[in-house]
């Protein structure tokens, strides 16, 4: 193992979400001199569908832009020699190594190695039977033929693995987002796995890398109170870690946006709940004497991070066919819009009843108005123009179509001077979490070359 | 005065549950917003868009409350039937909750 006591090690993020920019992370290799790129493209829902994908594609199920992705970074990372972590795969980590493979090959880089980490997904292993989803404490058995798919948050064992037989590009499924930013830490500085201190502080620097631009400016945003410069053309953060597991968060120099205390503070708290323990599958992290200080321009210090020793447990995904919304939009302007936009929505609720349309939920909002906050708040000054929207859950495409209808026939049959109708329908898979022991999982490596 | 004025927000969410943070613009607000921004008060500001509880944790190091409503994303994102299914637009709401005791601004 490669013990780097006294170096810093430098981990840049190339993507915060599957559809991220693609130019911040060539931007970090060329000018971040960076050691890893770490591509986060995986939310809760996106490996459900990519399961469906996967089912009517076999060697589909992977993040779309992971070719163009690939295209983009892999020259110069090869050239350069930073390694790159992603959990691209999604539902299918093999397939995407082999478009890697195919991607490095059609470059002419050859010798690349390309480690896929299999065994998160857990369908066939999870007990049916006894495993309660924490949305409707029902079993997963429950769920019958709507069950699509289970895949753990798994964590570093692997991606360590793989980093110690040389990998060049990391591919996972369903990994931990901190779990691919806390592997290379680990490797680089030989920290042991029951290290808690330094995993919780690990954690705690990718919880902050892992959102991209979201720690850079991104999200932020707020004219006349939080100014953010170039947002157009937003740097990707990176972060300079000591062997103690402290950081200092950064961009390229010239890049845009901006790293400060307030960024960073907005960030480190962003999706957590009780900030002493924060529960990962390698390390339960506490976030609550965490440092944040200003170190120079656009350089921000994270220190004062801990953890505790991990829990038995892994957090498990379950992604099933829930149901189907459909939803139409219609405007109305100048004077009494709300007035009319309240009789439309009245129509196709008496028109759901009538026809007997099958749904179980509706919602009707008026946008610029109630559509984000309903009631709450005290404008309800009247907007000079006004847009219906009406959402309705169904059990099946069929009715959802109806609901379409529905908005679109208040073209002839609503309130005078509705225009602009825009009508859409969508299948939805729900996703709730579940608990599973860890010996129940088995992760492991599988090394290609390009 | 508004919060706005004092602290800036973000908002996130896991499941069904929203997270909001409230973070002082500088540490001479920090003791008044840890007075007047309490469970109570955002419990009652967010009224109807909550069905759950409301928590608030502490951080004296950053200046930092982190607010975690239950049951207030219509189900989640993969299901709720709103516009923002995120809840992303709760971070702005808020800081519209209006502070009354000024004085409790630290002076030096």
């Amino acid at each position: 193992m490669n013990v780097l006591n006294h170096r810093i090690l430098r981990i840049g993020t190339g993507a915060g979400f599957s559809g991220d920019r693609i130019e911040p992370a060539v931007e970090l290799c060329e000018k971040g001199d960076i050691d890893y790129l770490v591509f986060e493209c995986l939310a809760e829902r996106t490996i459900a569908l990519a399961q469906l994908e996967k089912l009517s594609n076999p060697n589909g199920g992977y993040d779309k832009l992971l070719e163009q992705r690939m295209v983009a970074v892999l020259p110069i990372c090869y050239k350069k020699n930073i390694k790159i972590i992603t959990n691209m795969g999604a539902a299918n980590p093999l397939a995407a190594s082999k478009k890697v493979q195919e991607v490095a090959r059609s470059l002419g880089i050859h010798g690349l190695k390309i480690a896929t980490i299999m065994g998160d997904d857990v369908a066939d292993k999870i007990d049916k039977k006894n495993c309660l989803l924490d949305t409707t404490q029902a079993s997963i058995s429950d769920l019958g033929d709507k069950f699509i798919s289970a895949n753990a948050y798994i964590g570093v064992e692997s991606i360590v693995d793989a980093l110690a037989q040389n990998a060049d590009v990391i591919i996972t499924g369903r990994a931990s987002d901190p779990s691919m930013f806390l592997a290379p830490q680990i490797y680089e500085f030989g920290w042991a796995m029951d290290d808690w201190v330094k995993l919780g502080r690990g954690t705690i620097i990718g919880h902050m890398l892992e959102c991209a631009g979201q720690v850079t400016g991104g999200y932020f945003s707020d004219p006349g109170q939080k100014e953010v410069p170039n947002l157009a053309e937003l740097g990707f953060p990176l972060a300079e870690i000591d062997f103690e597991g402290n950081a200092v968060i950064t961009k390229v120099e010239g890049s845009g946006g901006i790293v400060s205390e307030a960024t960073c503070k907005e960030q480190l708290l962003y999706e957590i709940h009780d900030p002493k323990s924060y529960l990962q599958p390698d390390v339960i992290a506490d976030f609550s004497n965490v440092i944040i200080e200003r170190v120079g321009e656009n350089r921000v210090a994270i220190t004062g991070g801990s953890g505790y020793a991990r829990t038995d447990k892994l957090k498990v995904s379950i992604g099933y066919d829930d149901s189907w919304v459909g939803e139409g939009q219609i405007s109305y302007a100048g004077l009494g819009c709300v007035e009319r936009g309240k009789q439309a929505i009245k129509i196709i609720e008496k028109r759901i009843s009538l026809t007997e349309i099958n749904c179980t939920e509706t919602r009707g909002d008026l946008i610029g108005m109630n559509a984000i906050l309903g009631e709450h708040g005290n404008n309800f000054a009247n907007p000079y123009e006004i847009r219906v929207r009406f959402a309705a859950r169904c059990p099946d495409k069929f009715n959802a179509e109806r609901i379409c209808q529905e908005v679109e026939s208040l073209y002839l049959n609503g309130p005078s001077g509705g225009g602009g109708v825009v009508t859409s329908f969508k299948k939805i898979i729900a996703v709730a979490s579940t608990l599973i022991p860890k010996q129940l999982v088995d992760t492991n490596v599988k090394i290609l070359e390009s | 005065m508004l919060l706005r004025d004092i602290a800036h927000s973000r908002t996130g969410d896991k499941g069904n549950i929203s997270n909001i943070s409230v973070i002082a613009k500088s540490e001479k607000y920090w003791p008044l917003i840890v007075k007047e921004i309490t469970e109570e008060v955002v419990a009652d500001h967010f009224e109807n868009l909550i069905l759950g509880d409301v928590v608030r944790f502490i951080l004296p190091n950053i200046q930092s409350l982190n607010f975690v409503l239950f049951q207030s994303l219509g189900g989640g994102v993969t299901q709720s039937l709103a516009l923002d299914a995120h809840g992303k637009c709760f971070s702005s709401v808020i800081l519209e909750i209006e502070i009354f005791n000024e004085d409790l601004i630290n002076k030096d």
